[in-house]
Formats: structure tokens, sequence, C-alpha cells
């Protein structure tokens, strides 16, 4: 009989279904359609295997990390598991590299204390002290490179990252988290057109995102475009141009929204530009980082383009 | 066989939840009802719906159908805009050319709900 953990209990699960069998325990996990649909009972596996029919219909980059429906959840060996919003484990790191990437965003490597699983796009955790806290995207790439790689914009007035702009140094050790979030590439279907919008440091995530996907012998188109007010906004251009070079499938255009764009800009919001190059998304995948409005405009824009929702990965900041 | 069945189960809906969902967003006389909501937890949520209208497995009550729609209720949500909802439901089944009888199956399911939602 297979047992279900949660929150350092174990119960006998029988043929329940794993929310069921909580429940029934008198542990509050929520739910709604009760029937696989809703998503509302939406949990995590941090031990043991959960059968493939209580992933059906979540998006890949959710199954991809262990999230499973509980209602569908009937398990068939021992389990352990968590509520979505069980925070990951804190480390700490030691900054390697501080550099400035243009004149608002700085470029970050550190060497966490012990390796953990992550996937390029997701996020950390960076603490200035136990309760100031912001969340970073990860532009590195585990099977590239050993160290964490983020990019910090300097927001006015912003707490942390102020503080990295003004004290954090080369040698300093800090305390991160573990990295989480949905925003990333999920090996396979290879020959999918894949669409790639950011502002500013969202950038972060789909050099990551990008580098991932090569890396993996992605096919189909991976079209990036970068907005900026002006062209100081832009960075890792050389890096990126480099990799349009090398790689036929990818192409990379920076977006001016101000003004008339130079040689070598295309002018415009950057969602309009990318909208209007690709303006049928039918069976693509779409990544969406930075600046909250562009995001929400993004989604709705390139979901009316004809790309599913299953296939729309976002991260607003 | 049941409905769910016959329409095509879970393959069904999850074909019909992206073409139902953007034409209900598109539609000038309901979209301000979905602005500034999750787009991703209000994709569910169209999807549980399908899946009951298709006559598939669903636990919703009445009472969950007014307390989920209370708000809008109380913004002005009206019959005019539960049949604009309809009209989408019987285009996307159409555009993915479900016979006209079954069609009519789910329509008078998601037709009984019709109470509920508005809170009459």
């Amino acid at each position: 009989m297979a047992k279900v953990t949660y929150g350092g209990r174990s119960y006998e699960c029988g043929n329940n279904s794993v929310l069921n069998c909580l429940t029934a325990q008198g542990v509050h996990i929520p739910s709604s359609c009760r029937a696989g649909s809703c998503q509302s009972c939406l949990m995590r596996s941090i031990n043991g295997e959960v059968p493939e029919k209580a992933r059906a219909g979540l998006k890949p980059t959710l199954a991809a990390q262990n999230y499973f429906l509980a209602c569908s959840c009937y398990p068939e060996n021992d389990i352990e598991v968590v509520l979505p919003d069980a925070g990951p484990g804190k480390l700490s790191a030691r900054v390697t590299d501080i550099a400035l990437l243009n004149a608002d965003i700085l470029g970050i490597r550190l060497k966490p204390s012990h390796s953990f699983e992550y996937k390029a796009g997701q996020f950390i955790n960076l603490y200035k002290d136990d309760v100031t806290v912001r969340c970073y995207s990860l532009a590195s790439v585990p099977a590239l490179e050993d160290e964490l790689f983020l990019n910090v914009r300097k927001v006015p007035g912003g707490l942390v990252s102020n503080w990295i702009f003004d004290n954090l140094e080369a040698g300093d050790q800090i305390t991160i988290s573990e990295a989480a979030g949905d925003c990333f590439y999920v090996p396979g279907n290879i020959k999918q057109n894949v669409l790639l919008i950011a502002t500013g440091s969202g950038l972060a995530p789909l050099y990551g995102i990008i580098r991932d996907a090569l890396l993996n012998d992605h096919q189909g188109k991976l079209c990036l475009y970068h907005g900026s007010y002006d062209t100081g906004g832009f960075y890792l251009v050389e890096e990126l141009k480099k990799l349009a070079q090398t790689h036929a499938n990818f192409s990379y255009v920076p977006c001016v929204s101000d003004g008339i764009a130079p040689a070598g800009y295309a002018s415009g919001m950057v969602l309009d530009v990318a909208l209007a190059d690709n303006p049928d998304l039918s069976g693509w995948r779409v990544f969406l980082c930075g600046n909250p409005n562009m995001v929400n405009a993004a989604k709705q824009q390139t979901f009316f383009a004809g790309a599913s929702m299953r296939d729309i990965f976002a991260d607003p900041f | 066989m049941s409905l769910f069945e016959e329409i095509g189960g879970e393959g069904a809906v999850n074909a019909a939840v992206d073409i139902f969902y953007r034409k209900v967003l598109q539609d000038d006389r309901i979209k301000r009802f979905f602005a500034g909501v999750d787009m991703d937890k209000q994709a569910a949520k169209q999807k549980a719906f399908l899946t009951m209208a298709f006559g598939g497995p669903h636990n919703y009550t009445g009472a969950d159908m007014r307390k989920g729609h209370a708000h809008l209720v109380a913004q002005g949500l009206n019959d005019s805009h539960f049949d604009a909802v309809m009209e989408n439901l019987g285009a996307t089944l159409t555009e993915l050319n479900v016979p006209g009888h079954l069609i009519a199956q789910a329509a008078a399911i998601a037709e009984s709900t019709r109470a509920d939602v508005l809170g009459k």
C-alpha cells in the first residue's frame, strides 16, 4: 500500500486519491472541481514518482518540476508531497564577479555553497537580510557554466538592488534560495518555432533559455526581440550577435521605442515589432519577460495571434 | 456512449479551450469582465466549464456557480452576457466540426447553469 507523506506525517493512501487521503485526515488542501480540470489542488512531489495521469493537462514546465493534481493522483508507490507555495531551500553563495552590463544593469556571477538543480530561466531569491529579499532570474545554463549568472537592474528606491549596486563586491558571501519558477525551456518538440520577447533585464532568463534550447539542438526558429527606450538599454549585444552568426535559426532584434532607431535596430515598441514580423503564431512557443505591462499585453496578443495558452510562458518583473 | 466520450473526451476539451477562450476575450460584449484576470488561471476555469458542458466529470454545485460569479453580477453581468458566452460555445464546437445534435446537448448543460451564474 502506498503511503503519502505531507508536513512530516505519513498517511496510508489505500485506493484513495492523494486529495481524498489528506482531506480525510483533516489536512486542508485547496480544491474545487475534484475532476482534474480546475487545477486548484496543484501539489508537488519532492520524493517519489507520480502517475502520468495525475499530470494530465498541466503545462509541460509544471510537469517537469513534479507538479501534479492531488485529485487525480492515485500513487502506486510512496510519495512525499508539498503545496506549491512551500518555498525553496536557502543556501549561501560567494560573489565571484560583479560588473556593469550597461548603465543600469549589473551582471553578477555566484558560486553557490552546494550545487542544486535548476533550469535556465528559473529564478532564485537573493537576501539582503532575513526579511528583505528579491527574486532574480538565472541567465546561466547549468550544463554550460558552474556559476550562476544574474542581471540586476538598479530600481529607483529599490532596497535590494541599490544595496547590491552600492555594497556588493567580488568575494562577498550572500544568502540565496534554490531555484523556482516555470519560465524555462522543456526539451522536445525541437521543430517548434519559438518567440522570445523581453524588456530591460527581462533579457536574463531569455539569454539562458536560448542557449539551453540551442544546447538541446533546437531546430525551429528562435526569434528574440529585446526592447529598450534607447540604445543605451541593451546589453549582452556582442554575445547575442555571435550566437546569431553561428546559429542560422536564431535571430536577435533590438528594438528602440523612442524616436527613429539607428541602423541595426528596429524602431517601435518591442511587442509591436515582434508581432509585425510574426503575425501568425499558431503552433509557436512563446516566452515573455520584463515589464509587467508589456508582459500582460503580450500574453493576450500572442494568444490572439494563435499561440496556445499551454505554450505561453511569462515572467513579469 | 456518454456525451463526453462522443464529443471526444479530454482531447476535445483541450482542442476547444484555446478557441473558446480566444473568442470570449475578443468579444466586445463580455471582454470587460475578464480585464485584469490571470490568463492561466482563467484558462483553467474555462477548461473546467467546457468539461462540464461536454458532460464530463465535475463537482461544481449551483452554490459554487453563484459564489464564483457574484462579483460579476455586481458589475452588471446579465442575460445578454450569458447569451454571448453561449454563442461563443456553439461557434467553438461548430468550428471543431462537432455534430449538431451533440452541440445541442452541450448547450443544454451550459444553459442549465444560467440561473446560478446570474444569481437569480
